[in-house]
């Protein structure tokens, strides 16, 4: 995944692009068979051990998900890190710095 | 199927020699004084053609046309905006750059086949080779790079090469295009590349210049036609339609599929020629690949 | 929890999300820091209605239109496999910020938890099969402000 996060006058804003298909469950392929579904759940970013942000999500979400969410309280330098789950239950995580 | 090739050799031939025929009388018309000269010609056309754009869409400043349909419509550009933000094809540049710096079974790599190392040179291409007799595009290098260090050539339309095109396309963002046409049979495969553009084609008899030149900016069904200057300049692409990224030959396939034309090949002699000629056209504008459309 | 014949085919994971949920309850009560992952709600996320969608997620909320909810999006998207939201509001307290595609096949697309730290301002790109009203509802002072906007989703052009 990718994440940029700005803070200006005490706002920061965190935007991500998580890598991942998020098939819906209801494409065919080639053969007429349907590709299960696989996308991404539940996703949380946390700020100096605070949770900051979560979302629950679904197959409405676009392919390579992303979001943008703002918090107070971040000053340049702290870290960011953003975790996801999917409906496989497989996981992924990302940091970045506050620019 | 010596018999076809021989058939088709005439046939080509027949094409070209129109063709010099066609310039020659263009020539007379001009009143040059010896044989062809062509760059005068290429930068005439250059000229007549770029200022079509400026007369048609006079609020659009030149360089905006590296942006595609998004120079001409307010608000898909809102849309475009939004997504280029954080843009769906930064992963296909990492996958791309993760690409060029592997090196291949034979410890080369990359690098090794371009100028300064791969790096900002997209705007260098297509450029007519003199010695092979063709145009060489970028993706085609890449293919030709691979193949000399005992690697099978990718496929053109997606893809690795599309990553790999978007990469090198990155590293030369905002370089201006220069591609020039330095010799006669450089002219010749410029001017099939312009026949090409301006020849009407498929079951809906449609040629390039039809929708990206005489109806640019009008709605063919549910999309705003693109103007045809800077159409190379965003490639590759990453349309939401495919959701990756493609290459400009991926997109000229499709364009000819949806006026009931035969896509021709990836890199073919055509779309190569055409690619050449847009390019011609594009001069002046800056490198603007990868980009997102929708 | 009831447990009726659509009950029967839930996921392992959903059985521990409603697990989950109550133990985050009684976490919640007992000001442990509240659980994420595992809290995802399955029965709003797959109702096929607009109304069951809502009826899971916000079970029995007072529902207002609101204008100080700013809603954007494209009037007409360039691609209803990516369309770009945002929701932006001044309401005090936002406890959840939920967005719906009313003819998808499942309606809810994403939700929100915003916490005393967050500035209520969310975006996302969502998937929209075809044109429909886009609704963000934002949950704040127990009940759900709403605004919706229709967003064209257009097919056919020059594809390929």
């Amino acid at each position: 995944m990718k994440i940029k996060a700005k803070v200006k006058k005490d706002i920061t804003k965190v935007k991500m692009l998580i890598k991942h298909p998020m098939e819906t469950g209801r494409r065919k392929d080639q053969d007429g068979n349907v590709i299960p579904g696989l996308y991404i759940t539940e996703v949380s970013a946390s700020h100096n051990s605070q949770p900051v942000f979560y979302a629950e999500v679904g197959q409405a979400v676009s392919k390579d998900p992303y979001m943008a969410f703002s918090f107070k309280g971040g000053m340049s330098g702290d870290k960011v890190s953003i975790t996801w789950i999917d409906s496989s239950g497989a996981t992924g995580k990302g940091e970045a710095a506050i620019k | 199927m010596g018999l076809i090739k021989l058939i088709l050799k005439i046939k080509a031939g027949l094409i070209l020699a129109g063709l010099l025929a066609l310039s020659c009388m263009a020539n007379g018309e001009t009143g040059s004084k010896s044989g062809l000269d062509f760059k005068a010609m290429v930068q005439q056309d250059v000229r007549d053609f770029q200022a079509y754009y400026k007369k048609r869409f006079s609020q659009v400043e030149f360089s905006k046309y590296k942006n595609g349909v998004y120079a001409i419509d307010a608000a898909s550009r809102e849309q475009w905006l939004e997504m280029e933000d954080f843009p769906p094809y930064e992963f296909a540049i990492d996958d791309g750059e993760a690409l060029f710096q592997t090196p291949f079974a034979n410890g080369k790599s990359y690098a090794d086949c371009f100028a300064n190392g791969g790096e900002s040179i997209r705007q260098n291409y297509p450029y007519f080779d003199s010695k092979k007799v063709e145009v060489i595009t970028l993706e085609l290098a890449i293919n030709n790079c691979r193949e000399a260090n005992g690697e099978k050539p990718l496929a053109y339309k997606k893809g690795a090469l599309a990553m790999l095109s978007a990469y090198m396309a990155s590293t030369s963002a905002g370089n201006i295009f220069a591609v020039s046409v330095p010799d006669e049979a450089a002219y010749q495969a410029y001017s099939e590349g312009k026949q090409f553009f301006y020849s009407k084609r498929g079951q809906l008899n449609f040629s390039c210049a039809d929708c990206h030149m005489r109806v640019a900016g009008q709605k063919l069904r549910a999309d705003i036609s693109s103007p045809a200057l800077g159409h190379p300049t965003g490639f590759p692409v990453y349309r939401a339609k495919w959701g990756e990224m493609g290459t400009l030959h991926h997109r000229y396939a499709g364009c000819n599929k949806n006026i009931r034309a035969k896509p021709l090949p990836a890199q073919g002699r055509a779309y190569r020629n055409l690619e050449y000629f847009q390019s011609v056209m594009s001069q002046g504008l800056e490198v603007n690949g990868p980009s997102s459309r929708k | 929890m009831s447990v009726s014949g659509k009950d029967m085919t839930m996921s392992r994971r959903g059985f521990l999300g409603d697990l989950f949920k109550g133990a985050a309850c009684i976490a919640a009560a007992t000001s442990l820091p509240r659980l994420a992952f595992a809290a995802w709600n399955e029965k709003a996320f797959k109702a096929e209605t607009l109304e069951g969608a809502l009826n899971g997620k916000y079970p029995g909320l007072e529902m207002v239109d609101s204008t100080a909810v700013k809603l954007k999006a494209p009037a007409i998207a360039e691609n209803g496999a990516v369309v770009p939201v945002s929701v932006k509001t001044d309401l005090p307290d936002v406890k959840t910020i939920s967005l719906f595609v009313e003819k998808n096949p499942s309606p809810l697309a994403a939700t929100f938890h915003l916490t005393s730290v967050n500035v209520a301002d969310v975006s996302i790109r969502i998937r929209m099969g075809e044109t429909s009203n886009l609704i963000a509802v934002v949950e704040s002072g127990g009940k759900l402000h709403r605004v919706q906007q229709e967003v064209k989703v257009t097919i056919g052009g020059c594809g390929g």
